[in-house]
């Protein structure tokens, strides 16, 4: 009778202890959706940056055209005249997710604009990464770690730069999706299921759709399944989550038309495949070693080990010779510079300009992390007591995800997610050790109830009138048997027997009851400044859509809309078929804003075509009008920060242009453009940068805004102030100068132009009356 | 020396056939069935270095539907071994339905991807 009261009691604390932490749940959801609608409330609802925007173009496409129209799209709006095969090249699992949800709310009469579902996907989905959070956690160090965690990485700031309402970016789902095939990896080791083997292929294949890290996730596991074979911690569930899981993720992976056959032809795959020819061997060994007495073992060990490394030698020796008779070592570029920092920076000058691929700063990691820095180390060494599969792949983890994220700062997104477990895992241990103590040491009473109940407990007897104790003993009980029973799975059923243990362990652990409280109140500051830092990050750092640039002076709030004016100007004035070129950062907004056609964009897949248009920047105007002129471009779009002291415009960007351009056509050189090794647009400039096309469609009139022409960006008076366009001429400038528009005059302009030159230099070409039109320039 | 190892190398081999012999007869029609499986690459394998590679996937995809066959096998036979203390309280008739889901997974990827 007794006893079965008890264990009804402890089903009813399990049920409160599950409904409230589903409601948490409930609530880090809603705390991670809602802290990424800051850029909704302060600016609007767009879609942000670069990127995205293609993006967002592709999944209107999808959803005007359908799937089989999307996989066979050739683009010819794009990379002029070369095109793209976007359904051959894009990573589909982002277009398609929100393709769905779109396509889904219309089929239930929700009419809501393609636009909006791209906009809200990354905030629902950083809400599932947050509860994917918790299941590994939990699978890892039980339900309260993963409930810190979960709530850690709702708002930890890495995350929210890329998944902000607007951020409609691969990593947006990516994330969740990396999260989530850890937790069924790790869920398939803890269980040994096939079931959860299946749904990790199948993870796996939704993170292979979603973004090129995937390669982490194949190069990670295998990783971990190396080191628990070395440290003898092999087991059949260890075979059972990594054998099937590499057979089909990597026929699922070359379902993705942009893998391919790569994800059988590449070094970053062939990982897996040695470490699944190992796993086989090991479990072979152990097949033998049980199934013979000891002794002849010990003979067999001799055959089959010797068997076996022939085979691995073997193996290797082919890998080799595949590996070397590729160019690159059968590594891309991106992934190279992963394992060697200073890669790209020496060879690839297109992947060296991105600031995301850049070594991150020492304060981005505090900008990015926080607190969890600080936190991460406690959270590795309670992995370590004790050491399970579980806690030793978190581990692994953590470390790889530190190195990679210390070469490239975009990799800081996949250190996010480990952080968060990791301080989810030291914070919970934390208060598990302090409230036991304060537990312990309130009075009297309740310590001996607490003994009482570790006893009665074991013995099936509680008192049943006591209710307040029951109440204190129960997140102890709640959590101590849960991790036990992940210790040792073989035992499921003793839930008695650990409590009995637990009890005796944390009279070993027990702390005075000031320094606990006071511990306890410094974590909950700690809390506090690290969400007081996230709203801070998510409202004032990370929520700028970039389009649309905001500033605040003393006399208020001024609003920078000049991409989408110039964009709106473009598909207004120009041919539907017009030609703009710029530099490849604004292709993607081109594209999908102005609707015309470019020459490069933010894809960068052909670097000839990018310098091309990286020497046509960093000519002398008249080499530059031929090579436009050869590429059919009607207008070129130059961004201009000058004037309003924006710092991303093209002049900053502009010698990565020159070393593009001199990458592939050797007569454009860095140092022509440098004086004494130093970037300088004032007087100091030298001729070569004076006379550049950019410099000139930057700064062309800029004279005219202030008498000075002071450039607010560079701090500097620029160095030639009159100057008129010969082969140009300006057509659109944006209200903040900070985009500007130019056209390329026909030729026959240009030859009246010459005929004129030759007869008098005072005479006004295109009836202009600016001031300093009459200043000499340089190509007359 | 060389009769010494043969020696052992026979004592092995009986103990081997003697320790097997005591294995189930279910177990022995899975070891059949991987036997097979892994066989069946093998031909394909030469096939491969002998005719050549061209439709890759259709390689591939052969290939990978033996080998993924093997291993579901191997893995089902882990789980149904009554000597594997880990998956004592896995029933039987779990342990071949999560195998027929994951073969029927893989095969209908290996379908997609045949061409």
């Amino acid at each position: 009778m007794a006893a079965s009261e008890t264990s009804k009691e402890t089903i009813l604390r399990y049920a409160f202890g599950n409904v409230l932490s589903f409601f948490i749940l409930v609530l880090i959801g809603v705390l991670a959706f809602s802290i990424r609608l800051f850029s909704v409330i302060k600016y609007e609802s767009v879609i942000h940056e670069f990127d995205p925007y293609f993006n967002y173009r592709v999944t209107q496409y999808l959803t005007k055209n359908g799937i089989y129209d999307f996989w066979n799209w050739f683009d010819d709006r794009t990379w002029y005249p070369l095109g793209r095969v976007i359904g051959g090249t894009v990573y589909p699992g982002l277009t398609l997710t929100a393709g769905t949800i779109w396509w889904l709310l219309s089929s239930l009469n929700i009419p809501l604009s393609v636009e909006t579902v791209c906009v809200f996907t990354a905030p629902i989905f950083s809400a599932f990464a947050s509860w994917a959070t918790y299941l590994l956690t939990k699978e890892v160090k039980g339900a309260g770690a993963g409930l810190m965690a979960a709530a850690l990485l709702a708002m930890v700031p890495s995350y929210i730069s890329r998944s902000v309402a607007g951020s409609y970016d691969n990593e947006a789902v990516a994330i969740f999706a990396l999260i989530f095939t850890f937790y069924l990896y790790i869920k398939t080791l803890n269980t040994g299921s096939l079931f959860y083997a299946t749904l990790n292929a199948i993870a796996y294949f939704y993170m292979v759709c979603s973004w090129g890290g995937y390669t982490f996730i194949i190069n990670l596991i295998p990783m971990h399944v190396l080191l628990c074979i070395v440290t003898g911690r092999y087991s059949s569930r260890l075979y059972i989550a990594y054998a099937p899981l590499v057979v089909l993720g990597t026929l699922l992976a070359s379902l993705v038309p942009v893998v391919g056959f790569n994800a059988v032809m590449t070094s970053e795959h062939f990982a897996s495949f040695l470490v699944f020819i190992i796993i086989h061997v090991v479990a072979l060994v152990y097949y033998i070693k049980g199934i013979l007495s000891p002794k002849m073992f010990k003979v067999a060990v001799t055959f089959v080990v010797s068997i076996g490394v022939v085979v691995c030698g073997a193996v290797l020796a082919v890998l080799i010779a595949l590996v070397a008779s590729s160019p690159t070592k059968g590594w891309s570029g991106r992934s190279l510079s992963l394992l060697d920092p200073t890669y790209a920076s020496k060879y690839i000058p297109i992947i060296a300009s991105v600031s995301e691929h850049q070594p991150p700063t020492w304060p981005s990691y505090f900008m990015d992390i926080n607190v969890l820095a600080f936190l991460v180390p406690a959270g590795i060494i309670a992995c370590f007591s004790p050491l399970s599969d579980a806690s030793s792949f978190v581990i692994l983890y953590i470390v790889t995800s530190v190195y990679f994220s210390g070469v490239m700062v975009r990799l800081m997104l996949v250190l996010a997610p480990a952080a968060c477990i990791m301080s989810g895992i030291a914070l919970s241990a934390a208060f598990d050790v302090f409230t036991r103590s304060i537990k312990f040491q309130l009075p009297g009473a309740t310590e001996n109830s607490e003994r009482d109940a570790g006893e009665t407990s074991s013995n099936s007897v509680v008192a049943q009138n006591d209710v307040a104790k029951t109440e204190k003993n129960e997140d102890a009980v709640k959590e101590r048997p849960s991790k036990k029973n992940r210790k040792k799975e073989k035992e499921k059923e003793n839930v008695e027997k650990p409590s009995v243990k637990s009890q005796i362990k944390k009279k070993l652990l027990i702390l005075p009851l000031e320094a606990s409280i006071i511990a306890i109140f410094l974590l909950v500051l700690l809390g506090a400044f690290y969400v007081v830092h996230c709203v801070w990050a998510a409202a004032e750092a990370y929520s700028a859509p970039s389009i649309v640039l905001t500033s605040h002076s003393h006399d208020g709030l001024h609003v920078f809309d000049d991409f989408r004016e110039a964009y709106a100007w473009l598909s207004h004035n120009t041919e539907v078929d017009d030609k703009v070129a710029s530099w490849w950062d604004y292709g993607y907004q081109t594209t999908a804003m102005a609707n015309r056609t470019v020459i490069v964009d933010n894809n960068t897949w052909n670097n000839t075509h990018i310098a091309t248009v990286g020497t046509a920047m960093s000519s002398p105007e008249k080499a530059a009008w031929e090579i436009f002129n050869s590429l059919d471009v009607k207008y070129v779009l130059v961004v201009f920060g000058g004037l309003v002291g924006y710092p991303s415009d093209d002049i900053n960007k502009f010698l990565w242009m020159v070393r593009i351009g001199g990458g592939v056509f050797p007569h454009i050189k860095e140092p022509d453009y440098l004086r004494d090794g130093q970037y300088r647009i004032d007087s100091q400039a030298t001729p070569t940068m004076l006379n550049c096309l950019m410099y000139k469609l930057s700064y062309y009139r800029f004279v005219e805004t202030d008498g000075k022409a002071f450039d607010r960006v560079r701090r500097t008076e620029i160095g030639k102030k009159y100057f008129k366009l010969t082969h140009f001429e300006e057509v659109f400038t944006t209200h903040h100068w900070m985009v500007r528009i130019y056209k390329l005059k026909p030729p026959k302009n240009r030859i009246r132009g010459r005929a004129k030159k030759s007869k008098s230099k005072a005479s006004s070409t295109t009836g202009t009356k600016r001031i300093g039109t009459k200043k000499k320039n340089p190509w007359h | 020396m060389a009769k010494s190892t043969s020696k052992d190398a026979q004592a092995l081999f009986h103990s081997l056939r003697s320790a097997y012999a005591s294995t189930p007869t279910n177990l022995k029609i899975i070891d059949l069935y991987v036997g097979f499986a892994v066989f069946t690459a093998l031909i394909q394998v030469v096939y491969m270095a002998v005719v050549g590679s061209f439709p890759f996937n259709s390689f591939l995809s052969g290939l990978l539907s033996c080998i993924g066959t093997a291993v579901l096998a191997v893995c089902l036979r882990i789980q149904v071994n009554k000597e594997n203390k880990e998956f004592k309280d896995l029933a039987p008739e779990r342990a071949f339905a999560d195998f027929v889901l994951c073969n029927l997974v893989l095969h209908l990827v290996i379908m997609n991807f045949l061409g």
